[in-house]
């Protein structure tokens, strides 16, 4: 994870690049943030916005904890640059239901905590389109969020009892 | 850095002739952004987004070809049902890209132009004779798949060239087959990619495509003709020297070049000599391996 010392490092703060204004619909409220075209999806909500609950884990789309919702579907917030954003639908997990993670947390989902907004993203994602599990198993659909502490089952369980 | 933001296919291809070619087109981004922070002299070039083109988006069948829109996701295809009956391949090969994080973003034209040997869209392409539809201000281009590239990340693309659709025939197939060998089933690049098709239909045949064994995406005319003439092949060893005059691979963070050779002589003679008799029917489209089970 990037801590604040890091940020001084980051170009997306250091480096003065063009302003862009961008307009979104963030968890259902209209949006517009004024930042640097070279900022990511992922540093506008945790740095301007102060949506933490995305995290960077790896930067390269491996490890989902930076999963959020674009227009519906889940995606690695780290590799959304931020004008791409620009008139779409961005969902974090800030906005959940917290109800909707009490089966996760009752099926042992989670233990550090550090994978925990990224699986819930896509587990709620899951649970909201029980139609894709008639060609996808929980796991697969599972596969971009890596847990080095549950194995897993605590989390595919936890999906599997919630699903209606 | 700077960002063009084209609303249109037109102003897209307006903007890039007037950048003489030096705007960098960029659409669900998972490959461009990789490491972002990391890489500061990514930054300082000219960006042509067009992920406001809904124009590019949709996925068209035709009469005689399934038509993949210039934004068209990896999701879009695992999505459309048609695909799965008629071209399973690109479905079996979407799901193995990334995980479904990657799947939403990432698009095949992305993929075709990223120029990765070890894609694992393009494979499958090709393995269905692809043909990769270009555009620019001075007009449309198509090329087909199996000679856009020239070299490693070397293709026919001119840099005021947008790849806007990617056309693949409709065929009857006999035998499909897509196996990706990696460390582990997701999120894995592949140490060995392989896309086998055969068709009996007019100017179809045997395709055998390859991907990490040599610089480029390529298909493998020795082991092709092999199979064309029904030759007995009685072990993978077999096959070793028709791989070695088609691919050239090599030792990497991935694997070794013997590693692939071997593994690619395993999968054709186990999944494609083997498996051709009970080719027709298979529903068992494409499977994966990994090296520790």
């Amino acid at each position: 994870m990037r801590n604040e010392r890091d940020m001084t490092t980051n170009s997306a703060f250091r480096t003065p690049h063009s302003a862009l204004e961008v307009s979104f619909t963030l968890n259902g409220t209209p949006t517009t943030v004024s930042v640097p075209d070279s900022e990511r999806l992922l540093d506008t909500l945790r740095y301007r916005l102060g949506l933490t609950g995305a995290k960077e884990g790896c930067a390269e789309g491996e490890c989902g904890a930076c999963t959020v919702w674009l227009d519906g579907l889940p995606a690695n917030s780290c590799l959304v640059p931020i004008y791409q954003v620009r008139g779409r639908r961005v969902n974090t997990v800030e906005a959940l239901d917290p109800a909707a993670v009490a089966p996760l947390l009752d099926a042992g989902a989670t233990q550090c905590g550090a994978c925990t907004p990224g699986v819930v993203m896509t587990a709620l994602w899951i649970l909201q389109h029980p139609d894709v599990l008639a060609t996808h198993t929980v796991r697969e659909l599972m596969a971009g969020n890596l847990c080095r502490c549950t194995g897993y089952d605590g989390i595919v369980d936890g999906i599997e009892a919630a699903r209606p | 850095m700077s960002v063009l933001l084209p609303g249109s296919r037109r102003e897209a291809l307006e903007l890039l002739a007037r950048s003489n070619g030096a705007a960098m087109p960029i659409a669900g981004g998972t490959d461009l952004l990789v490491h972002w922070p990391q890489r500061q002299e990514e930054h300082d070039r000219a960006y042509l987004d067009l992920s406001g083109i809904a124009e590019l988006r949709p996925v068209e069948w035709t009469p005689d070809a399934l038509v993949l829109g210039g934004l068209t996701t990896y999701w879009d295809v695992i999505r459309d049902a048609r695909v799965g009956r008629e071209l399973p391949l690109l479905a079996v090969a979407a799901r193995q890209v990334g995980s479904i994080q990657i799947q939403t973003r990432g698009t095949w034209a992305g993929n075709i132009v990223n120029g990765s040997p070890a894609a694992d869209g393009v494979p499958v392409l090709m393995a269905y004779d692809a043909v990769v539809v270009l555009e620019s201000v001075a007009g449309r281009e198509e090329v087909p798949l199996e000679r856009f590239y020239e070299g490693y990340k070397q293709m026919r693309r001119r840099p005021d060239q947008l790849v806007v659709a990617i056309r693949i025939p409709r065929r009857p197939y006999t035998f499909q087959r897509f196996v990706k060998i990696g460390s582990r089933r997701a999120q894995a690049i592949a140490k060995v990619g392989l896309a086998v098709t055969h068709s009996a239909a007019g100017g179809g045949g045997w395709r055998v495509v390859a991907a990490s064994v040599a610089p480029t995406i390529r298909r493998c005319p020795s082991i092709e003709r092999l199979l064309e003439e029904q030759a007995a092949v009685h072990s993978p060893e077999e096959l070793l020297p028709a791989i070695a005059r088609d691919v050239t691979p090599i030792d990497d963070i991935r694997s070794t070049a013997e590693y692939r050779k071997l593994a690619m002589a395993r999968v054709l003679f186990y999944d494609v000599f083997r498996g051709r008799e009970q080719g027709a029917g298979s529903t068992d489209h494409g499977r994966r391996m990994t090296d520790n089970g």
